[in-house]
């Protein structure tokens, strides 16, 4: 063999066996210590570093929740599932919190809120409230300039042409930040098994919602009759009502009887009354 | 010929437009029928209404008390009776608590006004109380509290009183006509300013273009053997504004973050000063004000004595009403006015113009890239880099704005203005400073 090869394959393979014993001992000899449980949990966990939970991101969550100073149910993108499984990587019992959706709590877009006046500076909604507290002449309407659908990690949102942020419901997971973008608080968080939800947060009086929003709440109380919500499920706080049993089919009823259409249906209504009315309707015609 | 007269580093010189009005003697609006008088009209704590629906009041009865230390009290503009109290528009684009009253036009005036010839004898204390009972607040637009300004902590020595006539916004001639017309008023209050904070000295800053205020205030100055000094100033915007006035008269430099009268300055306007006069020496409430109606969407530009609380509809209506090209009603100059969306919004203590751009005037022309000119830098009088703030907020980088002093932003103007890109620096920064400041409450 030409003694250049044997020189060359023997320094390089020496040099590597010299490097491979200095890294493995400097690996013994500098190892840190990390919590297995950590590195399970941080397995376990979606790694979409979110923040929902309150911590900068899901090794700091897997971190403290080892440690014992968060509760092993906070990460809301995983759900029960990922609650069940650091449960059982921790050798605890977790209570497992309702899984929660994203609603938008304003039906005001473009063709039914009043603007007063046009917008054309930075296309952000906490930058155009600084200027007279945003276009829409409603106080407490959404300014329709998608800081939320910016701010969402799961791309779980988008604008719809009306002007309005849609969340689509299965790629939600509660994270919580599009509610904290809102500079108007009108996203907001509810349990998955809600039915109906109240679509605007005005606390305006009848005559200043009427003229700025064919959709906005006038606090007119039909829904809280107690001929349409005779359980009492929904009850008036100031100019807003607000739904304290989340579970009564009467919240449908509310949903019939309000005269502005304030109230949005998520799970459709188990017996299709009207349907059949329709469909006989439309056979005796 | 910059160098020879006073002024600071940076700034701008837009087109001055000061013809319209600048000859015009101020006329008196006539009340309307209703006036319509918010509780916040100043910065700080809103006052409280202490009147109800069908109380009956007279012109300089207060109508609210104040809230806090720094809060002004509000005062009933005409003689009658109070309507209703409720949300009604205001011209930062809200609806505010106001109180609405109904003109019976007897114009009569509550009986403790009037001159009182010990006013020379009253203690410091007594005249900070009547300041902030007449309800003033810095009258150049920025509505802080004036008894406030007047009451630095007793580690602040004050030496020199500045009196702002700077008057530096393009279009806006309400503070030159005052100088030109109550020359004395605004000397006497300046008398009693500089007698309160204790100061050694005073001076009248006026910008060249009105050398008539000038030659005013110097030969009224003589006449009632006064030792304070009018400087004729460069002109330059934002030549009015506190800390640019401070670096050009008396040479000092307000330190990042800091207040004038950390410099041993208190600046205040000419029409503060003659408010304060009127305050003190006939007890007089601030119940009126001079506002410049102007630009080339109205059909009779002028200056106007104007009742706090009178709706711009109805001022436009006493000048001819808008041009059929109305574009854009901004209150205040065009550099740092408020565009309204309103016109039932009332005139408030700090509304100095109500300009009306036409159709042409009023669009923001589409943001371009920047181009790295550095136009925004050489024109920032606060020696801020608009440019690098501006990047750094739009794309969420906080931490590098705030690094970069965001919050020394006077928010002037003079960078969107001379963007070729017409990029909206002011906005931007505004956004970015709200969010610095959000996070560092977050933090604390």
């Amino acid at each position: 063999m030409d003694p250049v090869f044997l020189s060359s394959i023997l320094t390089l393979g020496g040099l590597g066996l010299l490097f491979g014993a200095g890294l493995a001992y400097a690996a013994k000899k500098f190892a840190v210590y990390v919590d297995p449980k950590v590195e399970q949990i941080i397995e376990a966990l979606p790694g979409a570093n979110c923040g929902a939970c309150g911590k900068p991101g899901c090794s700091a969550y897997a971190e403290a929740v080892v440690k014992g100073e968060t509760p092993p149910n906070m990460c809301s993108p995983g759900g029960a599932d990922v609650t069940e499984k650091i449960a059982r990587i921790l050798g605890v019992k977790a209570e497992a919190t309702e899984p929660k959706v994203a609603v938008v709590q304003c039906q005001g877009g473009r063709a039914e809120a009043v603007e007063k006046y046009a917008y054309e500076g930075v296309q952000d909604c906490s930058a155009a409230e600084l200027i007279g507290g945003g276009s829409k002449a409603c106080s407490y309407g959404c300014l329709g300039l998608g800081s939320c659908v910016k701010a969402c990690p799961f791309d779980a949102m988008y604008m719809s042409d009306n002007g309005l942020p849609v969340v689509f419901e299965e790629k939600c997971t509660a994270c919580n930040i599009c509610v904290t973008t809102c500079p108007r608080g009108i996203m907001a968080l509810i349990p998955r098994s809600q039915k109906v939800y109240l679509a605007c947060v005005s606390q305006d009086k009848a005559k200043a919602v009427k003229s700025v929003c064919t959709v906005g709440c006038f606090a007119c109380k039909i829904c809280v009759m107690p001929k349409v919500t005779p359980d009492g499920s929904i009850e008036m706080n100031e100019n807003l009502p607000v739904i304290k049993n989340i579970h009564s089919d009467n919240l449908y009823t509310a949903y019939d009887k309000c005269p502005s259409k304030s109230y949005v249906i998520r799970i459709p209504r188990p017996e299709p009354e009207i349907v059949e009315d329709t469909v006989s309707a439309e056979s005796q015609s | 010929m910059a160098f020879l007269s006073k002024s600071f580093s940076g700034g701008i010189h837009p087109p001055e437009h000061k013809k319209l009005t600048e000859f015009f003697k101020i006329e008196n609006c006539p009340p309307p029928e209703e006036v319509v008088v918010p509780v916040q009209q100043h910065i700080g704590a809103p006052s409280r209404p202490i009147v109800e629906k069908g109380d009956a009041v007279l012109i300089g009865d207060p109508i609210s008390e104040s809230g806090g230390f720094v809060s002004v009290p509000s005062h009933a503009t005409v003689s009658g009776t109070v309507k209703t109290v409720e949300p009604r528009p205001h011209p930062l684009g809200t609806k505010v608590l106001s109180v609405v009253i109904e003109n019976d036009s007897e114009n009569k005036w509550r009986q403790d006004v009037g001159f009182d010839s010990s006013y020379q004898e009253l203690d410091k204390k007594e005249i900070l109380r009547r300041i902030q009972a007449a309800g003033i607040a810095g009258m150049g637009g920025a509505t802080f509290p004036t008894h406030v300004k007047l009451s630095p902590p007793p580690d602040k020595k004050i030496d020199t009183l500045i009196v702002n006539g700077a008057e530096c916004e393009p279009y806006l001639t309400s503070d030159h006509r005052l100088m030109l017309e109550e020359t004395e008023k605004i000397l006497r209050g300046m008398q009693i300013l500089v007698r309160v904070l204790g100061a050694k000295t005073g001076a009248i800053g006026v910008e060249k273009n009105k050398m008539d205020a000038v030659k005013a205030l110097r030969q009224k100055i003589a006449e009632l053997n006064l030792p304070y000094k009018v400087y004729a100033l460069h002109v330059k915007y934002p030549q009015g504004a506190e800390k640019q006035l401070i670096n050009a008269i008396v040479n000092r430099r307000v330190p990042a973050g800091g207040l004038p009268m950390d410099v041993g300055c208190v600046v205040q306007n000419v029409g503060t000063a003659a408010a304060v006069y009127d305050a003190v020496v006939y007890n007089r409430p601030l119940i009126d004000r001079v506002v410049t109606i102007t630009g080339n969407g109205i059909n009779k530009p002028q200056n106007m004595l104007i009742r706090i609380g009178t709706p711009f509809s109805h001022v436009f209506e006493q000048c001819g009403g808008l041009k059929e090209n109305a574009g854009k009603v901004i209150m205040g100059g065009p550099m740092m006015g408020l565009a309204q969306s309103n016109l039932d919004a009332p005139v408030i203590k700090g509304t100095s113009g109500l300009l009306v751009l036409n159709e042409k005037q009023s669009h923001r022309q589409e943001e371009q890239p920047c181009i790295s000119c550095a136009h925004c830098v050489d024109a920032c009088p606060m020696g801020l880099m608009p440019k690098m703030l501006g990047q750094f907020v739009k794309y969420e980088r906080f931490d590098s704005a705030q690094a970069y002093n965001i919050l020394d932003c006077i928010e002037c103007g003079s960078c969107a203005f001379v963007c070729p890109a017409h990029i909206n620096l002011v906005h931007w920064i505004k956004y970015g400073k709200l969010k610095v400041i959000q996070k560092q409450k977050k933090a604390s």
